[in-house]
């Protein structure tokens, strides 16, 4: 009996050995640059700063191209992300322009945002959003932290990845070099330059620190859950190992009758 | 199995169930003769009941918030993560609760093979079981759909193909379960419906599965039948309860793990881009418990060889009662089977670690390889090993082993 477990285990080794050597192998690409995330981890948490200053970068530099469409105005003042206030809340979402309607005549008008308003969007739709980027579509950010490999230190690292492409290399017409982009070739402009924009609370907006800002604040626009699930998943672990201990008495004591019959 | 019968306490209790025998049933789970060696292996039962429970909860309430529409599948599984209350939990739940329902009945599965818990007289177990294997894998499969992202959309297209490679008649299957001629809303609302009803199904073969075990009773590490029942065994409660639920428990933290930390470790990053038709995923694979099959599948040159090899792949599990002619249950006392049982699972690791490859070059070799001694284990080795085989001396009881002073 022994001998199976220890080969169980060996297979078990065995198996995340493999699934490790297959997440090598289908990301045949240069490393992703390294940072600190304050969200890794079990007690990993947004840092709000962080988190405004990528809002401020998302709204003055991705927004005229990229739509978050899965965010509310509201969910910049919940817990758990950039936590503004509800008043500078109110005014970020007045000061958008929401097309809002049919009125009472059949026709769509203007308004400023509410707090329950989606995001406006850039683009009405994916096809006009195409026609305006050289028939490239600029995803929506809502879940872009989920659904690349690498999550936010790949579009971190993407950001800083530009550079001029390697001699000898053929790219595409209206194509840029990054390093960090499978196949090398990317729709996007470098468009992150230092002190591109002027954060309020004094940050210097280097390009490493507008990277690193913005790919939190999309982090927590794919999962704003993710404070609540780490704090709620800590409680849940402790509660389970301490009814499993004493689950583990009571079944031991309980056990001890039979065995003592013998 | 032979045990006391249930004497009713009161004038209510034997008129209730001289009509429904529920007390009955209540007492004959209680007191349920198992025996008493049963390892933390056979408590996965358990723990797949608990799964099965889990996944019909939580999907009851996913499917009040969820919209079976191919334009909104993939924003209302992002309304169910951000608006319903708890939506994200339970959403993270269902979808790991499939991996971990698979994880336990690998397992189960597994210990079946090493034990001999297939062998006569518990033949109808092991079939029901495969069945409600074939369920959850055709469940699962269309759960993954559901959220009509890239891999769902792709994933369903690869899968349904397959039955265009019947002959004749295949392309008719294929534009009938498409309900159009390419995957599409028409797709996804039967898959919905049909997710939502197999479950039931499965959860109506557990009963069976459940009462079919109660006949002849648990088999058990030496696998060995019963001697003395007041030896031999403990009653099902509280002994095997506590136990399994102990097991359980600890199962529990594993999913917690993940479920709280780390929840979209076993998703696949391209399920978070809308479905498109009109873009190919550069690599299209199906969720991990299903890579042995699809390593297989794509083993086969033929595209019509490749489909029957895999559906073979299940069937020969169902006939396993026939194919192994070894008179002794337990790989215990079975020193060649052993080895040989320990080389599947290392041959099952293998396809599924393939079948998340690229099959080419020296996968789909391999791929191959480890394909033919799949169906070698169970068409050659399994029937021959029977005849050849020394195996060991049996313990006369399963309290022998017991006494000998081992433990």
């Amino acid at each position: 009996m022994k001998n199976s477990y220890k080969n169980f285990f060996l297979i078990i080794i065995f198996t995340i050995f493999c699934l490790h050597l297959n997440l090598q192998a289908s990301e045949e690409r240069t490393s992703l640059i390294k940072t600190d995330w304050s969200f890794k981890g079990v007690f990993g948490k947004f840092d709000r700063g962080e988190l405004r200053r990528g809002y401020q970068v998302y709204t003055e530099v991705c927004s005229s191209c990229h739509s978050i469409s899965e965010l509310s105005y509201r969910n910049l003042s919940e817990k758990g992300g950039p936590e503004f206030s509800i008043e500078v809340t109110k005014n970020i979402a007045e000061s958008f322009e929401v097309i809002d309607g049919p009125n009472e005549d059949g026709e769509m008008f203007p308004r400023p945002g509410r707090l329950s308003d989606k995001f406006v969007k850039p683009y009405p739709n994916i096809q006009a959003s195409k026609a305006a980027n050289g028939g490239a579509y600029p995803p929506d950010m809502s879940v872009l932290v989920k659904a690349r490999k690498g999550g936010a230190a790949y579009i971190y690292s993407l950001l800083q990845g530009y550079s001029d492409a390697p001699e000898g290399y053929v790219l595409d017409d209206g194509v840029y070099y990054n390093k960090y982009m499978p196949g090398n070739q990317i729709k996007m402009p470098n468009v992150l330059s230092d002190d591109l924009v002027e954060y309020s609370d004094g940050t210097e907006a280097t390009v490493e620190q507008m990277a690193k800002d913005v790919s939190s604040f999309l982090t927590w626009a794919s999962e704003p859950s993710l404070e609540a699930r780490h704090k709620m998943g800590f409680k849940v672990i402790l509660y389970l190992i301490i009814l499993t201990t004493l689950v583990y008495f009571s079944m031991n004591r309980l056990w001890s009758r039979i065995e003592s019959k013998e | 199995m032979s045990e006391e019968k249930y004497i009713p306490k009161s004038k209510i209790a034997e008129w209730f169930d001289s009509r429904l025998p529920l007390l009955s049933m209540a007492h004959h789970l209680r007191e349920y003769p198992t025996p008493k060696n049963l390892n933390y292996w056979w408590t996965f039962g358990g723990i797949l009941t608990f799964c099965l429970i889990t996944q019909i909860i939580t999907g009851i309430v996913l499917a009040m918030h969820y919209v079976a529409h191919a334009d909104l599948a993939f924003e209302s599984i992002e309304h169910i993560m951000r608006d319903v209350n708890y939506g994200w939990l339970l959403r993270y739940i269902h979808a790991n609760g499939a991996s971990m329902f698979f994880l336990a009945v690998y397992i189960h599965i597994f210990r079946a093979l090493f034990y001999g818990s297939y062998k006569a007289p518990r033949e109808m177990i092991w079939i029901i079981g495969m069945i409600i294997y074939i369920l959850m894998m055709a469940t699962a499969f269309m759960g993954y759909v559901l959220p009509w992202g890239q891999m769902s959309f792709w994933g369903a297209t690869v899968i349904t193909n397959l039955f265009s490679a019947i002959p004749l008649v295949g392309e008719g299957i294929v534009t009938w379960l498409w309900g159009g001629f390419a995957v599409d809303n028409p797709t996804l609302t039967r898959f919905f419906s049909l997710h939502y009803l197999l479950p039931f199904l499965i959860f109506g073969l557990v009963i069976l599965h459940i009462w079919a075990l109660h006949i002849p009773g648990n088999n058990n590490p030496i696998g060995i039948d019963i001697k003395q029942r007041s030896k031999d065994t403990v009653p099902f409660s509280p002994y095997i309860v506590v136990k399994d639920l102990y097991a359980l428990l600890i199962f529990l933290i594993i999913f917690a793990g993940i479920v709280f930390f780390v929840p979209n470790i076993l998703g696949h990053t391209d399920n978070y881009i809308k479905a498109n038709p009109m873009v190919t995923p550069s690599h299209i694979v199906p969720e991990w418990y299903l890579l042995p099959f699809y390593a297989i599948l794509r083993a086969v040159p033929s595209k019509l060889g490749g489909v029957i090899a895999m559906f073979g792949s299940l069937f020969i599990l169902i006939i396993l009662p026939w194919l192994d002619t070894s008179k002794v249950r337990s790989a215990v006392f079975r020193p060649l089977y052993k080895i040989f049982f320990w080389i599947l699972v290392g041959d099952v690791l293998l396809l599924g670690y393939l079948g998340a490859m690229v099959p080419e070059g020296w996968y789909l070799f391999f791929g191959r390889l480890a394909t033919i001694y799949y169906f070698a284990h169970f068409l050659l080795i399994m029937p021959i090993l029977g005849f050849k085989e020394k195996t060991l001396p049996l313990p006369t009881s399963i309290s022998e082993p017991v006494l000998d002073g081992k433990n």
